[in-house]
């Protein structure tokens, strides 16, 4: 008998193969839908002459680490979103009784692999933005810019679960954490100082959506931040996924042992 | 729906379509209602739209900001906020994502159920879905509008007939769209899983309705052909060029009815599938 989860993750495949034509235009839509985050930016910023006082090349780079960290979550844990219809429908149940973890399975019950050629894309758009932006290469940026996506897939990976987990309280939560997940990656996609005043605080430094691209952005190119956090700031970025990771955890369990059953 | 049963309208000299209209009302109300009932997801899905309403207007501002000619695309830094709020609320109102009802009947069968109903398929669709964008005009429509007047400087608009002309064209978007995700759903006839065509539906619908940019940051003559070879420009960007009076009246009035003559388009479409579908479909389940 092979690894159960290994059986579930053959399940899904076969389950995509029989249905051929879906999964390629939904494979190709998927790689479109990472492009053209990217498109989406690039039109902005040639409407106009800097954002915020980024150029946009320095946009470019912004966006690809926060598309290629997101690509990356997504891909991984993204599913976790589908838990509401779990929990209204009492399909958790039946979850919850197998000897296997909760959350390995609902990730693998419908492993995305629709999604798997937006990686490819997010590192292509990455190289590019490596190529057009002169950075002045040092041990240090090299080891971040191999940290920084991991860390902000880690750090999109909570907010995931995180924003998931807050159906096990309330039932009918519906597009709630769609504002957090989606509209994390919307906001890590532009340079922070586009933003001010609560709101800016409140994602960037509050729930730390400022790590996931755009510190290291500033660390990478060596240039000052607007908004005054020293040069190393974008070091910081696996601590701030760490910690997001940790609450994404806490959440997680305290969630479970909350759940009681939708009882139809 | 008390005191209506499943007679086929008769349409007597006295009072033509009389039958029709109540029929179609009553399936619009009932929409309404349906929707009337999620309330607490009405109310999560109007903070999303309105955490996505500050994070699009900042971008935007800031594009506005630094642009060279102070008005990127034409429009000033009050229009592009109303721009932004105006298409979080109408989001909703024209279902521009999440709309698999027909699609998840045809795979479990139940659309043979829609088949012996004694209205056409199509506007056994159109109706309900109505009275859902009426509710959601009164209560998605509206929060993000208010939120957004409340923390930006929004665009009152100067012209007399701008807001009846808002209404029709919100109508006709409302109604294409409905045109468009009856097409993209009907798939499903053909390919059982629908799944692919939504995720593409979703992509374009997002880009070419004007979700993401308006349209008129593109070149000119890439925006015009979305405009003119394609319905989904009338989703979003239309009725919100029409209340922040991007262009001149006449001009506003004729993208409307560009918007018509797609939504006559698409239900005509959508019928013609429809027709086409029933002749090859076997109903699964026993």
């Amino acid at each position: 008998m092979a690894n159960p989860y290994t059986s579930l993750a053959r399940a899904q495949w076969r389950s995509f193969a029989s249905y051929r034509t879906s999964f390629v235009v939904d494979l190709l839509s998927n790689v479109g839908g990472t492009a053209l985050d990217v498109v989406a930016v690039l039109v902005l910023f040639q409407a106009t002459r800097t954002v915020a006082g980024f150029s946009l090349s320095e946009g470019l780079l912004i966006v690809s680490l926060s598309s290629l960290a997101f690509a990356l979550a997504d891909f991984t844990v993204g599913n976790v979103d589908r838990l509401k219809t779990y929990v209204r429908t009492g399909l958790l149940d039946a979850v919850l009784v197998r000897p296997l973890g909760a959350l390995p399975q609902l990730l693998l019950m419908d492993l995305p692999l629709r999604k798997a050629l937006r990686l490819v894309v997010g590192v292509g758009v990455l190289a590019v933005a490596l190529h057009v932006n002169a950075i002045a290469w040092t041990p240090a940026r090299v080891a971040l810019i191999v940290i920084a996506p991991l860390a902000g897939a880690v750090f999109f990976g909570a907010i995931f679960v995180i924003s998931a987990s807050v159906t096990f309280w309330w039932i009918d939560s519906g597009d709630l954490g769609s504002a957090f997940t989606y509209g994390g990656r919307d906001f890590t996609a532009y340079p922070v100082p586009v933003y001010s005043g609560w709101f800016r605080a409140l994602f960037a430094y509050a729930m730390g959506f400022g790590f996931v691209a755009y510190q290291p952005a500033v660390t990478l190119l060596g240039r000052d931040d607007p908004l005054g956090l020293p040069a190393w700031a974008g070091f910081l970025s696996p601590l701030v996924a760490l910690i997001a990771a940790a609450a994404a955890a806490f959440m997680w369990r305290a969630g479970i042992r909350h759940y009681r059953s939708t009882g139809s | 729906m008390d005191g209506l049963d499943a007679r086929v309208p008769e349409i007597s000299p006295g009072r033509p379509f009389r039958e029709w209209v109540t029929t179609f009302g009553a399936l619009s109300w009932s929409g309404f209602r349906r929707f009337a009932t999620y309330r607490q997801a009405t109310i999560a899905g109007s903070f999303t739209n309105i955490v996505f309403g500050f994070l699009r207007c900042y971008v935007l501002l800031a594009v506005a900001a630094g642009a060279t000619d102070a008005k990127p695309g034409g429009y000033d830094a009050e229009q592009l906020a109303t721009y932004v709020w105006v298409g979080q609320g109408l989001l909703t109102v024209v279902a521009l994502w999440g709309w698999t009802e027909l699609a998840d009947r045809i795979r479990s069968g139940d659309v043979t159920a829609d088949l012996l109903r004694p209205v056409h398929p199509v506007i056994g669709y159109l109706a309900p879905d109505l009275g859902r964008a009426a509710h959601a005009m009164i209560f998605r429509f509206l929060p993000p509008l208010a939120v957004g007047a409340i923390f930006f400087d929004l665009y009152a608009p100067e012209r007399w007939f701008t807001v009846p002309l808002l209404a029709v064209s919100i109508l006709l978007a409302v109604i294409g769209s409905l045109g468009l995700r009856f097409l993209v759903n009907a798939t499903a006839y053909w390919l059982h899983d629908a799944r692919g065509p939504i995720t593409l539906w979703t992509l374009s619908a997002g880009i070419l309705a004007g979700l993401y940019f308006p349209l008129r940051f593109l070149p000119d003559w890439l925006a015009v052909t979305f405009w003119v070879a394609t319905p989904f420009p009338g989703l979003l960007q239309t009725p919100a060029d029409v209340l922040v009076e991007r262009d001149p009246p006449l001009m506003q009035a004729g993208l409307v009815a560009l918007q018509a003559v797609w939504a006559v388009v698409l239900l005509a479409l959508a019928a013609y599938v429809q027709r086409r579908a029933e002749k090859r479909l076997v109903a699964q389940g026993g």
